[in-house]
Formats: C-alpha cells, structure tokens, sequence
C-alpha cells in the first residue's frame, strides 16, 4: 500500500508546491523537525533544477514501509537535455548557471539515499530518500 | 462462496458475537488480570462490527483494500492500548484469532451441503482473520520501536543538560564518548537553547570527552557554524593536548572558532564579550553624560 | 504579484518575510530593497526570517546578494530569527554565507544595527557624508 502523490512542475509556484506536499508527506510519517527540514530543502533544490535546466518535470512522493522502518522517497524526473557529466555536477562549486555551485552535491548530503540517471538528450531522473 | 460469509456475518453478527465471548471467557489462559469482561465485551463488539463491514465490500482476501480501513485502524488502537496494558503481542493476535471457531460453527451450520465449498469458506475466513491477526503483531512492533526510539532521545537529552550560566551565556559541557547520533541530538537541543534563552554566547567544553574523532569534530565545527547563522557564537573549551593533536592530524581547521584551555576561561571571555552589549547602556553614578 | 513590504524606521529598513517565497517573490524582493536603500540613503537593513522555516540555496542567495549590494549602498545588513532547524539543513547544504551579518531577533538586530550604524533618526544628520 503505497501511497503516491504526483505534483508537475512548470513555474516557480510549483516549487513552493513541492515543498509544502513533501512536508506534509514528512510529518505523515513523522520525521523530526530538522530530518523534514532537510529533505524539504533537498526537494527545494532538485525541483528548481529540474524547472530552470529541465525544462520542467514531475515530482514523485511515495512513503515507504520496510518492515516497521518507514521512509519517505522523492523522485525528480525531466526530459530535458541531461547532464554531461554528473561527478562534475555532484562536486561542490560545480555551476552552469549564475547559482552558488551547490545543486546536486548539496541536495545529496540533506538525505539518505541520493540516486541519478542521466544522459545527454534522455532527460534526467534523481531519487532521494530519507528514513525515520 | 462471498455470499455466504458475508451473509452470515450480517445476519447472525449478534450471535457470532455471544458465542465468541462465551469461548473468550472460558478460556483459562484469558488475562482476567488485565481486562474486564466488560471491555472484552466491548472490544469484541466493535472488531466484530468492523469486521462485518469490511466483508460487505465483497473483498475476503486483502486487507489493504479501503473497505478494512476501519478494521485496521481498530486493531492499532486495540494493540496500542493492549500493549500498554502489559498484554504480549501473541495474546493480543490470540483475540483476532480465537473468532475463528465461532465463525467456522456458524458457516457449519449455514446449510451449505457440499463439503468442498465448505471447506473453502472456511480456509478464507481462516486466511483473512490470520492477516488480521498479524496486522495487530505488526502494530505492537511499531509502538515498540516508537517507545524504545522516544526513551532513547530523552536519554540523551537528560545526560546532556545545557545550562544558563548568565544572561546571555549557555554551557553544554560534553561527557564521556560521543557518538554521531548521540552528538547530534546535544547539538540540536544547543542550538534550540540558544534561541529559548535568547543567548548569543555558548561554551562548548569538551574537558570530558576522552576522544574526538572526525565525524564528532565535524559535528562540533557544524554546530558552530549554525550557532553563527542563527546570530550566536560558540566557544570550544577544555581541549586537551591529545585532542589538540589529533585534530590537526585529521586537518580539522579550528581557526575560525574561538577555543580556549578551560571553561573558567571560556566564561570570562564571554563575560567580556557580553559586556560591550549589556553594561555600556547601563549608566553608572560616575559616567559623564 | 504581491510583494514583501518593507518598512521605514528612521535610516532603517525592516522587512518581515512571513510567507513561503517563490522564486519570483525573492527577487523581487531583493530588487524593492535595493531601490529603497539607494532612495532613502537608509543606513541599516534588518531582515526578520523568523518565520521562515525553509531557506533553500536560492532564498541563501538572495540574502547573501541583497547583503553586498546593500554594502555598496553603504548599508549594513542583518539577518535575523534564523531557526535552528534551518541553520542546520544550511550548513550541511554547504552554503556559504559569510559576510552576512546575524543576530538572534529583531531587537538584538536592532542593538548590533545602532551599534555599528548609529540610532536611527539621531544620525540623520550627523552621519558622515563621504
């Protein structure tokens, strides 16, 4: 019994969106104050990756339940162009646009399980997870 | 084979339900200690009564369907409060279970003649009561883990208390071997401190920590860092010289942080620092105006 | 699109961000301050971020950005009311916002603000022109 939310991104609005439903998702399974706050900043900054070099996407949000352990897992999927190269993208400092250089690196160090797939013309997929 | 359950759940639910309580209460292995005939009566009745509502849905077979919604959201309160009350989980299961006799005599004599459809129902009902019967395991599980994780943070936070030592200047002194989740939950309650009390000031000491190792240095530069974010700084005390030298070797760089030999003197710098804010608005008989 | 108000207080600028800000919100609000401290020649900004309680590397950006240029606007700058839970999830993003003055509330922003900058209104007049 998985229960799934899908929330599609388009504008900046939408980023805000995302936060609020992966909040809510947090609390649900009731992650502690600083755990919900980390992977809602996560979840912040892959979805604005995903709206500014993607094109736009959608946004996953499934809890889980691995025996009495329960999680709470995002995935980022887009079809836009892809990333190059990804240990260059996940290393701090790594910037294509006018941001600070954080993006993927940054994101993976707030959660769990980070994982992505990407490749040039094939869009990009990025799963988080956090566990209680 | 639906109908028929379902049936004889809907219309001889009153007396599955006296029959049920009569083997309940005849047996010996019952908790007279821990439960009343009265609030088994009543337990029995509104799982009983959940139970039949579930099966009008038709659905014999998964309890993850939303028609046992109700039925599970009995059962987690059920085991929750029987497990408070001081029942095992296998006693707890035994009630979901111990439905299955008076169930299976009802189906007996429901007139169904052929024995191969008979058995059938029976195996049905048997499946679906030992999900039932599990799920209530399941739950008694979870509340364990909840009460041993909850124990477990009080814990903490009771064996590292942050003290007020004057307006505006907290104390966390750090004892014993620090390990990573023990380090974070200190920290997180600092940080929460700094901001109750309304302190720009917090001493770290760490006098009584025989090791440091990277993860817990790592922690302690995070904390800082955070502290500053949040308008406050921190003071590292009670570095030992072995400490001293291993955080070298780990090229943890402390050169932002202010750090000094003992709390004694941790305080009087932050005594100092605190005095630029607080005692210069205040006007003594000799200051000129 | 509705904006973050910001509030005079004598060569003071206090801005209270109540609301979760899109992106768009952010920037303008960076945009508003910037031309309010180049217009009222304002000489402190305190921004209270209390209530925020998500500050992402875009939201980090627009502090630490809105901060120097307040700078070069000859303006200092304090940030204030950061949770705790948001300073952490900031530290471990590994933002680097060095540079931005901090504080616990507005009032001890205020303090560090008259401290470094003068009391507002009093200043007004004796302030330094350079």
């Amino acid at each position: 019994m998985l229960k799934t939310e899908i929330i599609t991104v388009t504008a900046s609005a939408d980023i805000v969106a995302v936060r609020h439903a992966v909040r809510r998702q947090a609390v649900t399974i009731k992650l502690s104050l600083v755990d919900q706050t980390k992977i809602v900043t996560a979840a912040s900054e892959l979805a604005r990756n995903m709206l500014v070099y993607g094109g736009g996407g959608e946004v996953t949000l499934e809890l889980l339940q691995n025996g009495v352990r329960q999680g709470l897992r995002a995935h980022f999927v887009d079809s836009g162009p892809g990333i190059p190269d990804i240990n260059l993208a996940l290393r701090d400092g790594y910037t294509s646009g006018n941001g600070m250089g954080l993006g993927l690196g940054g994101a993976k160090r707030l959660v769990n399980e980070f994982d992505i797939e990407s490749t040039p013309g094939n869009g990009t997929r990025v799963t988080i997870t956090r566990w209680r | 084979m639906t109908t028929s359950i379902t049936k004889i759940l809907l219309n001889q639910r009153g007396q599955i339900l006296q029959e049920w309580l009569r083997q309940q209460l005849a047996d010996r292995n019952l908790r007279t200690d821990l439960v009343s005939e009265a609030e088994l009566r009543a337990d029995s009745d509104r799982f009983l009564q959940a139970f039949s509502e579930a099966v009008q849905s038709g659905n014999l077979s998964d309890i993850q369907d939303p028609a046992y919604k109700p039925t599970l959201e009995m059962l987690e309160s059920f085991s929750r409060s029987r497990s408070h009350q001081g029942f095992t989980p296998s006693e707890t299961a035994t009630f979901v279970f111990s439905l299955k006799q008076p169930l299976y005599s009802a189906l007996r004599s429901s007139g169904e003649s052929d024995p191969v459809e008979l058995v059938d129902k029976i195996l049905t009902a048997d499946l679906l009561l030992d999900k039932l019967g599990l799920y209530t395991t399941e739950v008694y599980q979870r509340s364990r883990e909840e009460v041993i994780r909850r124990q477990q943070e009080e814990m903490l936070e009771l064996s590292t208390p942050v003290v007020q030592l004057w307006e505006g200047i907290v104390a966390l002194p750090l004892i014993g071997t620090l390990d990573s989740a023990r380090t974070s939950v200190v920290m997180e309650t600092l940080l929460q401190t700094i901001v109750d009390t309304r302190s720009e000031l917090a001493i770290i000491d760490i006098t009584g920590v025989p090791t440091v190792d990277t993860l817990v240095a790592q922690h302690l530069l995070k904390t800082v860092a955070a502290a500053r974010l949040m308008g406050a700084d921190c003071i590292i005390s009670g570095i030992r010289p072995q400490i001293a030298q291993t955080m070298v070797h780990l090229q943890i760089d402390l050169s932002a942080v202010t750090t000094k030999a003992t709390m004694a003197e941790a305080l009087r710098f932050a005594l100092k620092r605190s005095g630029r804010g607080t005692l210069e608005n205040m006007k003594s008989p000799a200051s000129k105006d | 699109m509705e904006r973050i108000p910001i509030l005079k207080m004598g060569n003071f600028l206090l801005v209270t961000i109540q609301v979760d800000m899109h992106d768009q919100l952010a920037s303008a609000l960076q945009d508003d301050l910037t031309n309010r401290i180049s217009k009222s020649n304002a000489k402190g900004v305190l921004i209270d971020i209390s209530s925020l309680d998500i500050v992402d590397s875009f939201i980090g950006r627009m502090l630490a950005n809105t901060s120097a240029m307040a700078r070069v606007l000859d303006a200092q700058t304090v940030v204030v009311g950061m949770q705790p839970a948001v300073a952490i999830t900031l530290v471990e993003l590994g933002l680097n916002l060095s540079g931005i003055h901090t504080a616990l509330d507005v009032e001890k922003g205020m303090e560090m603000l008259r401290r470094n900058v003068g009391i507002p209104d009093l200043d007004k007049d004796t302030g330094a022109e350079d």
